[in-house]
C-alpha cells in the first residue's frame, strides 16, 4: 500500500531552511530521510518552497487564468510531501509521528487511490 | 443549586465506578458493549430524573437497577437466544431487588480484556474502555491509530466475547498464571502509554500512568498472594518516583544516569521498597518482580550517591532468561556495558538479529552511546541517525542530536 504524509509546517519551520548548518531541525531531517530509506519504505516525496512563491493557473471557457497565490492565511502551510510503500495505514501513522514536522506542524496521512491509478496508467 | 449538585453526582459515579458497573452488568449476560450501552442510558436517565425526583441513597444501585431494566427491555425485544435466557431471568430478578452491597467483577472483567482468545493488541485498549470508561478516541490517540478503526476493532472485540462466550471468572490455578500475566502485561502497556505522554499529556484527561497504577492497585487487593501484581505495582511506582526528573523545567530530556537522585519522589521509592519486599516473600520470582529489583537498584543511587551496575548486569541476565523481550535484551546490553565495559556491551547487542531492530529506536540509542565510547565516531554517527529518524519524542531528538555532535 502507499501513503502519502502531507507536511503542513509553521513559518519558523520554513525560516530553519535557511540555517541548515546549524538548525536542529533540519539535522533531524537528514536523519530521518536517512531513516525511511534505510527501512525501505521511502517511495519519494519532495520539499516546496513557501506558499508565497506558488501560482495557480486554471483554464475557462478556453482562456488561460494565472493568479499569483493562494494567499490564504494560515498558521501552517504545506511544506512538501512524502510517499511511503508500507503494509498499513498503523504502520504510516508510525512513521508520521517521527517526522520531525509532527513536533511543531501537522501531518496529513493519506493513502494513495491506488484503484484509480491503476484506471489511469494502464494502457 | 439543586440541579448543579444533581449533575455532580452523575458526573462523580460515572467517574469513580464506571467500570465497577460495566463489569457487574456484563459479567452475566457476557455482553460488554450492551453493558456500556445500558450504563449510558442509565447515566442519561440519571441526569434528567436525579435533578428533579433528588440523588437516590445509593446512586449506584440505581444506575445498575435502571441498566438492568433496560437490557432485560432490550433482549425481549430482540429474539434471545436460548443459553442467554437464564442469565437474563437472573438479571430480572436481580433488577427489582434493592441492591446495596454490589459485588465488584472488574477483576473477571479485566480476564476477559486480556484473554486468550482476544487479539493481544487489543488487551490494552478493552481494559482502557470497558474498566477506566476511557472513550475509542482518547484510546486512539494513545495508540496512535485512527479514532474510527479504533472504534471498530473495539466493537468486533466485544462481539467476539459475547459470541465466543468468553466467561466473566478468574481462571483457575492451573490456569491463572498465564492467563495473569496478560492481565499484567495489559496494565503495564497502559502505563507505558501515560509515561510516553507525560510530556505534554492534556491536564483534563486522566492521567494513563495513574490509571494502570490504580488498576494494578485494585487487583492487588482482590489477589494479595500474587507476588507479580506487586512486582508490577512496585515497577511502576519506581518509575513514577522518577518522573518529575525526567525533563529538566524547559522540558529537555535527562537520561535516568544524569538525573538528579535528589529529586526523586522519596515515599513513592517507599512504597515500591514495601510492594517489592512483600512480593520477594513469596519465593516466586517472576518477570515484572525482576524488572522491579533493576529499578530498586538504580533507586539506590538516591542513598548511596552511586549505581551498582553489575548488580544491575546479573538482574538482567536472569529477566532475559524468564522473558527474552527485545527490550529486556537492549537494556541488558547497556547494563553490561556499564559494568564491565562498552566491548561487551556492544557483543550483547550483535547478538541480536538485525531484523528485528530495524525500527526499534532504543537499539539505535545505546548501539550509538557505545559506538561512541568505543570512539568509533563514523559508525556512531550512523546509529544516532538511525535513533534520530525513529524518535517521537522532540525532547528526546534533541538530545540524541546533541550526543551525537
Amino acid at each position: 500500500m502507499k501513503y502519502v504524509m502531507l507536511i503542513y509546517e509553521p513559518p519558523v519551520s520554513f525560516e530553519s531552511r535557511d540555517q541548515v548548518r546549524s538548525s536542529p531541525y533540519v539535522a533531524a531531517w537528514r536523519a530521518y530521510y536517512k531513516t525511511l530509506v534505510e527501512a525501505g519504505v521511502y517511495a519519494g516525496g519532495a520539499p516546496l518552497k513557501d506558499v508565497a512563491t506558488a501560482t495557480t493557473v486554471r483554464v475557462r471557457d478556453a482562456k488561460r487564468r494565472v493568479q499569483d497565490g493562494p494567499f490564504a492565511e494560515a498558521k501552517e502551510q504545506l511544506g512538501g510531501f512524502i510517499l511511503l510503500e508500507l503494509p498499513s495505514l498503523d504502520a504510516a501513522l508510525e512513521w508520521a509521528a517521527r517526522c520531525p514536522a509532527a513536533a511543531v506542524g501537522t501531518i496529513e496521512v493519506r493513502p494513495m487511490d491506488e484503484e484509480i491509478h491503476e484506471t489511469i496508467v494502464s494502457p | 443549586m439543586i440541579d448543579d449538585a444533581a449533575q455532580r453526582a452523575v458526573e462523580a459515579v460515572a467517574r469513580d465506578s464506571y467500570g465497577r458497573l460495566v463489569a457487574l452488568l456484563s459479567s452475566q449476560t457476557r455482553d460488554v458493549a450492551g453493558a456500556e450501552d445500558a450504563l449510558g442510558e442509565a447515566l442519561l436517565a440519571a441526569l434528567s430524573s436525579w435533578p428533579r425526583d433528588g440523588v437516590p441513597k445509593t446512586p449506584e444501585a440505581w444506575l445498575v437497577t435502571f441498566a438492568r431494566h433496560r437490557i432485560v427491555d432490550q433482549a425481549r425485544r430482540a429474539r434471545v437466544r436460548a443459553d442467554h435466557a437464564e442469565a437474563l431471568r437472573r438479571l430480572a430478578a436481580e433488577g427489582s431487588k434493592p441492591s446495596g452491597d454490589l459485588p465488584d467483577r472488574r477483576l473477571e472483567l479485566l480476564f476477559v480484556c486480556a484473554h486468550p482468545a482476544i487479539d493481544q493488541a487489543l488487551h490494552t485498549p478493552l481494559m482502557l474502555q470497558t474498566v477506566l470508561g476511557l472513550d475509542a478516541a482518547r484510546i486512539a490517540q494513545a495508540f496512535l491509530v485512527q479514532p474510527a478503526a479504533m472504534g471498530q476493532r473495539l466493537v468486533r472485540a466485544k462481539t467476539k466475547i459475547r459470541e465466543a462466550g468468553i466467561p466473566f471468572e478468574v481462571p483457575d490455578e492451573r490456569e491463572r498464571p498465564k492467563r495473569l500475566d496478560a492481565v499484567l502485561e495489559a496494565i503495564y502497556a497502559a502505563y507505558g502509554l501515560g509515561w510516553d505522554e507525560a510530556a505534554g499529556a492534556d491536564s483534563r484527561t486522566r492521567d494513563l500512568a495513574d490509571e494502570a497504577i490504580w488498576l494494578a492497585r485494585t487487583l492487588r487487593a482482590r489477589m494479595p498472594d500474587e507476588p507479580e501484581i506487586r512486582g508490577l505495582l512496585a515497577l511502576m511506582l519506581f518509575c513514577e518516583a522518577r518522573r518529575p526528573a525526567r525533563r529538566t523545567a524547559g522540558g529537555r530530556y535527562v537520561p535516568l544516569s544524569e538525573q538528579d537522585a535528589a529529586t526523586w519522589s522519596p515515599a513513592t521509592i517507599e512504597e515500591a521498597e514495601t510492594e517489592l519486599a512483600a512480593a520477594a516473600r513469596h519465593g516466586r520470582p517472576g518477570r515484572f518482580q525482576l524488572e522491579a529489583a533493576i529499578q530498586s537498584v538504580h533507586a539506590e543511587r538516591r542513598v548511596t550517591g552511586r549505581t551498582d551496575w553489575e548488580a544491575i548486569a546479573v538482574f538482567y541476565d536472569e529477566l532475559v532468561r524468564l522473558a527474552p523481550t527485545l527490550g529486556a535484551r537492549i537494556s541488558r546490553a547497556a547494563a553490561v556495558a556499564e559494568a564491565r565495559g562498552p566491548e561487551l556491551g556492544l557483543a550483547r547487542l550483535d547478538e541480536i538479529a538485525p531484523a528485528d531492530v530495524a525500527d526499534y529506536q532504543p537499539y539505535w540509542a545505546v548501539r550509538a552511546h557505545l559506538l561512541q565510547r568505543l570512539g568509533r565516531r563514523g559508525d556512531a554517527s550512523k546509529a544516532f541517525d538511525r535513533a534520530i529518524g525513529l524518535t517521537e519524542d522532540d525532547a528526546v531528538r534533541r538530545f540524541l542530536l546533541e550526543s551525537r555532535g
